[in-house]
């Protein structure tokens, strides 16, 4: 750095020479680190760059302030450590910058954001900024709640074990009344689901008011879980204007006695957190549907990448977080997806590149995050579902169950007869990956529905090119 | 109806021979097997009744086997489960739960609706089964 003096001066300095750039810092445990992807202007220098981005994330501004002087302002000063090029991608850096602890609120995802993700977005020296991962020290996760109930809470709540949970999103998502919703709900759940879901734009509209819709889902559920010994839920989406709003749809939702209530990521990260703090005292599951998130999570080059978000969520405590499903209809790159799956549910999760996982992050005792697959899957992909995803999971088939040829309770019945079969197998030491099509093949001998649901989606498969993949493979992966 | 709790309740009744295939993957993972019994089948009812404490550090499924056998044997016309334990950290609770005893006939579960004010209904379910002393249902 400048000689005190020097530095000091009225007047415009380039942000390496202000502090921002610091080669030989070594990282405190206690820092917060966070590495982005930066893309430089043309002619602007990599290093001055990411000084760039640590200063305007951290205290700097445009030109030299006097009034640093009467701070520890060095300690203030977010420092870039290390730049290198982006494997096969010219004019692309990761830089890694490091936060002291000091710089953050305690318990407070708005105010890590703010810092992390605010100004710096938009700022002209650069062509394109992206948010690729985190390490959070211990020190801070302690602060934060974590999810309200956990998977391994949740699994005894809900008295399910040893397979992955199953679910479907109502279809249509909108314009059905609330009498023909439950009906839905009820054939679903009594078919053999686990879970049925009101999807991120069901709210209140004019076809369907939310009381309505929860009165006759929660008459579903009932009837579902008597007509099958089996703790039964559904997704109440309690999404609304106003925290007002949530809280009252919420507390509608335990009254009648529903063991899970959803939001949407789009209510923003404070709302998220009060939900949170309010399904914890209400001992209430609490669903994330991320809708919203493609806007800025699907492009490498600008933006947050998802498994950023996944930490956010499993810091601001959610217990359901969509997270990918590989095979489905929805981006999802199967090293990046595990890499997003790693940060739901490890105690501690192992720095791996191929993962874009580019840290060691303990976990410090945070609950594990449930993580939710779906979008355009159905029992035909069973084993490489529990092969690429495991047993942690909720199985979502929207589709997949009520487009079921012979009803909605057949469909139910396809998926869970094919997940039971196929976990039955794995754990018998079968080699599902390369077995599962036969093992599949054999139950639907003596299971109808499965065979109806095999022979209706057989061909239907989503091999598209993945946008957002990691970079340290040599070559991209197709699902 | 069939009691649909459980890992593998939609799959046709394990054999023996199936149920020892998924002991011995549950020793695998150094589980602990946990034999438990109930003519009490609430989906809330979390407590069945234990058939001795669980087995830990078995290596391999013959001694689980005997237990199971014993305790179906004693327990004919009630539910019977295997449990399977995981003591890591970050799991610490059950991994595995499989039904290998059911009742010849499973009258299932009452719905009451409690119609209270407006048009909310607190429900609850009831076995048929439990409405006779513990010991005499399912005879």
């Amino acid at each position: 750095m400048a000689e005190q003096r020097d530095r000091y001066q009225a007047g415009v300095m380039p942000y390496a020479q202000m502090g921002y750039w610091d080669p030989d810092y070594e990282p405190l445990d206690t820092d917060v680190i966070a590495v982005f992807r930066i893309t430089p202007q043309d002619g602007v220098d990599a290093v001055e760059a990411a000084a760039a981005v640590a200063g305007e994330s951290s205290t700097a501004t445009w030109t030299v302030v006097w009034t640093d002087r009467l701070t520890a302002c060095d300690r203030y000063r977010a420092k870039a450590y290390r730049v290198e090029a982006v494997p096969g991608a010219p004019g692309q850096y990761f830089s890694y910058i490091a936060y002291n602890l000091d710089l953050f609120e305690e318990g407070s995802i708005a105010n890590l954001t703010a810092s992390i993700i605010g100004n710096v977005f938009g700022f002209k020296p650069l062509k394109a900024l992206r948010l690729e991962d985190m390490r959070i020290p211990v020190a801070y996760l302690k602060t934060f709640q974590g999810p309200p109930t956990g998977i391994v809470v949740e699994r005894e709540r809900l008295d399910k074990f040893g397979r992955p949970l199953l679910g479907a999103t109502t279809k249509p998502k909108l314009g059905l009344s609330g009498k023909n919703y439950g009906r839905v709900v009820y054939e679903a759940l009594k078919g053999g689901l686990d879970f049925v879901k009101d999807d991120e734009n069901i709210n209140s509209q004019p076809f369907m008011h939310w009381r309505d819709r929860y009165l006759y889902c929660m008459e579903a559920v009932n009837k579902a879980a008597a007509a099958t010994g089996e703790v039964k839920g559904h997704y109440l989406n309690v999404t609304a204007a106003t925290m007002e709003d949530m809280y009252e749809r919420a507390d509608f939702a335990k009254q009648l006695g529903s063991c899970i209530v959803m939001i949407d990521l789009v209510i923003g990260y404070t709302a998220i957190q009060s939900m949170a703090k309010w399904a914890r005292r209400n001992d209430m599951i609490l669903h994330l549907h991320r809708a919203g998130h493609g806007t800025y999570t699907r492009q490498k080059t600008h933006g947050v990448s998802f498994r950023v978000i996944a930490k956010w969520m499993r810091m601001a405590g959610v217990d359901h977080i969509h997270a990918g499903t590989v095979v489905g209809k929805l981006e999802g790159d199967p090293n990046v997806i595990k890499g997003i799956y790693s940060n739901c549910r490890d105690s501690f999760t192992q720095k791996n590149l191929e993962h874009g996982v580019f840290f060691d992050q303990d976990w410090a005792g945070l609950r594990k995050v449930m993580p939710v697959a779906s979008g355009g899957i159905h029992a035909g992909q069973m084993h490489q579902l529990i092969s690429y995803l495991g047993e942690d999971v909720v199985l979502q088939f929207g589709g997949g169950t009520i487009g079921h040829p012979q009803g909605i309770q057949a469909g139910a019945t396809a998926n869970r007869v094919a997940l039971e079969t196929m976990i039955k197998a794995r754990n018998e030491g079968r080699d599902i990956w390369n077995e599962g099509p036969e093992i599949l093949a054999v139950a639907a001998r003596w299971c109808a529905p499965l065979r109806a649901a095999l022979e209706t989606w057989k061909d239907v498969t989503f091999n598209y090119q993945s946008t957002d993949t990691a970079d340290f493979v040599p070559t991209a992966t197709v699902a | 109806m069939r009691i649909t709790q459980g890992t593998f309740s939609f799959l046709p009744d394990l054999t023996d021979d199936e149920i020892r295939a998924q002991i011995d993957y549950a020793i695998e993972q150094g589980w602990a097997i946990g034999i438990e019994y109930t003519d009490d089948p609430h989906p809330r009812n979390c407590y069945w009744e234990m058939w001795g404490n669980p087995l830990f550090d078995l290596h391999d499924s013959a001694g689980a086997m005997r237990e199971v056998l014993a305790c179906r044997e004693k327990n004919r016309a009630c539910y019977v489960r295997v449990n399977a334990f995981d003591s890591t950290r970050g799991f610490e609770t059950t991994r595995l739960s499989f039904i290998v005893n059911r009742p010849a006939e499973e009258p299932g579960f009452l719905l009451k609706r409690h119609e209270v004010e407006g048009r909310h209904i607190q429900y609850t379910l009831e076995s048929y089964a439990a409405q006779a002393p513990a010991g005499r249902r399912y005879e």
